[in-house]
């Protein structure tokens, strides 16, 4: 059966039949055919934001909260720039995320017409495909195809750039569409039998593995299979920034984060390792530090449903292309089948591994500042808002102690910009996130700094009754640019002043923008007020909630391997590394 | 470093091209030359690349490609089971004393005259890259005044067609 649509109306009944719930966007011209139609949509929540940037770090969140597709919408020109870095983002973590932009009319295309932009050009490296619809009977399996190749396979952000004549032509809508918009595209999600017998071999052959779980794994839904695989060989697990939550840290099995800021068992096991069972992770620098001197001594068995993730930074001995969940479970099953009922023993990897955890352990001192330890502040959120919380953090140092100090146990409830780094993400990522799971306690752990980037999208929660909570760890400075000036450029702190702490200008002043904004505004300077004030924002929903934590801006990182050098020369704090009981 | 012919088969889309091409300035692969055209199959065309690299980078820029959703199949042409021709035409300064010289190089190397006026000729030669560069060699004591050449486009050998598998 069909019907006469419009190009407008097609976009808005593909995304209502591919199942889109919820939109997050802000109109202008070269869009408006669309929002039309969408006003009317019984089906699709549309959330206004105010700045685009906004619309794609929600998207982001509303995916890497639910597992689902998040979609955002934009107008041509710098509508469609403003999404740039939303793109970029997700294009670097992976995420499943729709991007559709206005373009202007298709006779006025590469004409420099008012609010023209490339964006498709422009989005070429940092999308994992995108469209150029100049035709309104192309719609329909445009949509269909973008959604499909953003949700499948390794998932990753799609444009569907749309010229404002093929919004308003009509056509005979039907469904499902029937032509074919994308046949070089065939991800594989089976491995080969072979490759998983011949993993299963390497393991069993060898005496110090780790497991090196990486994002792909939580963006796999694989976390129930890994634990299956962890619990069979009892081998130590290190999940990345990207794959906080996919592995419990409550579980003795797990050695904590990897690389820069890892843990020193963490770090110090992959580097002594003779085995790196690599699960949806791409030995990322902040992960290897110095690649030459990464893991020296270990084989590699790497799985990737992206083929070109394997053997580009390093060799794979192993290398298994498929689904992370499909090939764990294989994985298992070829292990128990090998393994005959016998116990697979590495007790002695784990009394060096218990010994490091032993004397190890993540910690923080209090700096006698008179202020807040930022991480007691992160500590107690967690501790408050237990696992079931979701976590959205900005990018910096906050981000780091949020990563080591909160207790994740359940996939999707960290939330962060990991590859792009991305200030600016926490606020509208919470907000996306509490969108998609209305039910869960969001909260955006933020820096001073990358609040001042999207916090304009308060007045979409509050709006819009998305009653997120954000800490602003408020360390009155750009904290991790600072750090790295008082460790590598001499004490030396060009440009990383902020002035919003309490002893300086304010500028701005948190509680009274945040105010502004019909947020529940608190300011906590002390120790005594902060389990109260978390509190108060837990039971607060009728209202976004922004807590102001003045915290001291000496508190740095720990621990940290500096960048580009060997994970070897982990610092476990500032001039204390690791002591190695004299075995090299 | 090392030569490698590699041969896309690609959707006929706009943009395809500079999605390949920007794929190797992006991931600091060196092109070659690169030449497309049409194939025997409607909206597929087809791109031969010569890439210079070693072992792994080119096990990397085949797997990058083909992520590209447009890049329907890539293979390497292998020197010993395929064929390369390069196309290239030539203008060179030619005068009475030295027409005949040139002509005798052009029936020498295969190559075909097909515009000629006083002062100069235009020479038109296929073949592969070491010969059109042997070409080259022999006019340039004459003076070349204009040189284009296609980019090399590569087949294999024998009856299979790359084509076959992927279109059903
Ligand atoms: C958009 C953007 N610009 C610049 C940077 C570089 N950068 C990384 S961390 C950081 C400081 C962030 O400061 P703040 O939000 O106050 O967090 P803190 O480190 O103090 O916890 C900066 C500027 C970045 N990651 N993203």
């Amino acid at each position: 059966m069909t019907e006469t649509l419009s190009g407008a109306q097609a976009i808005i009944r593909s995304l209502e039949l591919l199942g889109v719930d919820t939109v997050f966007g802000l109109p202008g011209g070269a869009i408006l055919p669309t929002y039309d139609p969408l006003m009317d949509s019984s089906k699709i929540r549309h959330i206004l934001v105010r700045h685009e940037q906004g619309a794609g770090h929600a998207a982001e969140g509303y995916a890497a909260a639910s597992g689902r597709l998040g979609v955002c919408i934009a107008t041509s020109g710098p509508g469609a720039t403003n999404l740039v870095t939303a793109i970029a983002d997700a294009h670097m973590d992976s995420v499943p995320m729709l991007a559709i932009t206005g373009q202007v009319n298709s006779h006025a295309i590469g004409t420099d017409a008012f609010q023209e932009a490339d964006i498709v050009g422009i989005t070429m490296p940092i999308t994992k495909h995108s469209f150029l619809v100049t035709k309104a009977e192309d719609i329909p399996a445009v949509m269909a195809s973008a959604i499909e190749i953003a949700t499948t396979g390794r998932p990753g952000p799609v444009l569907v750039d749309v010229a404002k004549d093929a919004q308003n032509a009509k056509f005979e809508f039907s469904w499902p569409p029937t032509k074919e918009m994308t046949p070089g595209y065939k991800p594989v999600t089976d491995p080969h039998g072979k490759q998983v017998q011949a993993a299963a071999e390497l393991i069993l052959q060898s005496k110090k593995p780790i497991l090196y779980v990486g994002g792909g794994v939580i963006r796999a839904g694989a976390h129930k299979e890994l634990h299956k695989l962890a619990k069979l060989i009892g081998a130590p697990v290190t999940t990345t920034l990207m794959a906080r939550g996919a592995y419990p840290d409550s579980d003795p099995q797990h050695l904590g984060m990897p690389g820069m800021h890892g843990t020193v068992p963490a770090v110090t096991g992959l580097q002594k390792a003779d085995l790196l069972i690599t699960l949806g992770a791409r030995f990322d620098d902040r992960v290897t530090g110095d690649v030459k001197t990464f893991a020296k001594g270990a084989k590699v068995i790497h799985v990737d449903i992206d083929p070109a993730e394997i053997g580009k930074i390093r060799h794979a001995d192993v290398p298994i292309v498929g689904d992370a969940k499909v090939v764990i479970a294989m994985l298992t099953q070829e292990l128990e089948k090998q393994l005959k009922g016998k116990k697979y023993d590495i007790s002695e990897w784990w009394s060096y591994l218990i010994g490091l955890k032993e004397r190890y352990p993540l910690g923080y001192n209090d700096l006698d500042d008179g202020k807040l330890a930022p991480q007691y502040v992160i500590e107690r959120i967690g501790q408050l808002s237990g696992p079931e919380a979701i976590y959205a953090a900005g990018v910096g140092q906050h981000q780091m102690w949020s990563a080591q100090f909160i207790n994740y146990e359940n996939p999707n409830t960290w939330l962060n910009s990991g590859g792009a780094g991305t200030m600016g993400y926490a606020v509208p990522a919470a907000m996306g996130a509490k969108v998609a799971m209305p039910e869960k306690l969001v909260w955006a752990i933020d820096g001073d700094g990358c609040f001042q980037m999207t916090n304009q999208e308060l007045a979409t929660c509050t709006i819009n009754q998305i009653p997120i909570k954000v800490a602003i760890i408020n360390n009155s400075s750009l904290g991790m640019v600072r750090q790295w000036q008082t460790l590598f450029y001499n004490k030396r702190y060009s440009n990383t002043d902020l002035h919003t702490g309490t002893d300086t200008q304010m500028v701005p002043d948190f509680v009274k923008l945040s105010d502004a904004y019909g947020c529940l505004a608190i300011r906590v300077e002390k120790v005594e007020e902060v389990d109260a004030a978390i509190k108060l924002a837990m039971e607060t929903n009728d209202r976004p909630v922004v807590i102001d934590f003045i915290v001291g801006r000496d508190a740095m990182v720990w621990p940290m391997v500096p960048a580009g050098v060997s994970n070897d020369a982990v610092q476990y704090a500032r001039d204390a590394a690791p002591i190695w009981d004299g075995e090299e | 470093m090392s030569q490698h012919v590699l041969s896309l088969l690609v959707e006929d889309k706009p943009g395809i091209l500079t999605r390949v091409a920007a794929l190797f300035a992006r991931r600091g692969f060196n092109i070659e030359s690169l030449a497309v055209g049409t194939t025997e199959v409607e909206g597929v065309s087809r791109m031969t690349v010569v890439v210079n690299l070693d072992g792994q980078p080119l096990e990397q820029v085949t797997k990058q490609l083909n992520k590209l959703v447009n890049v329907l199949k890539i293979v390497e042409l292998e020197d010993d089971s395929s064929v390369a021709r390069d196309h290239m035409l030539v203008k060179v300064r030619t005068d009475a004393s030295t027409r005949s010289q040139v002509l005798e190089a052009v029936t020498l190397f295969r190559a075909r005259v097909i515009d000629v006026v006083s002062d100069s000729v235009v020479i038109e030669v296929t073949g592969d890259s070491a010969k059109c560069k042997a070409f080259i060699k022999v006019l340039e004591p004459f003076g070349i005044k204009e040189l284009v050449q296609s980019g090399a486009i590569a087949i294999s050998r024998g009856s299979k067609s790359m084509s076959e598998k992927v279109l059903k």
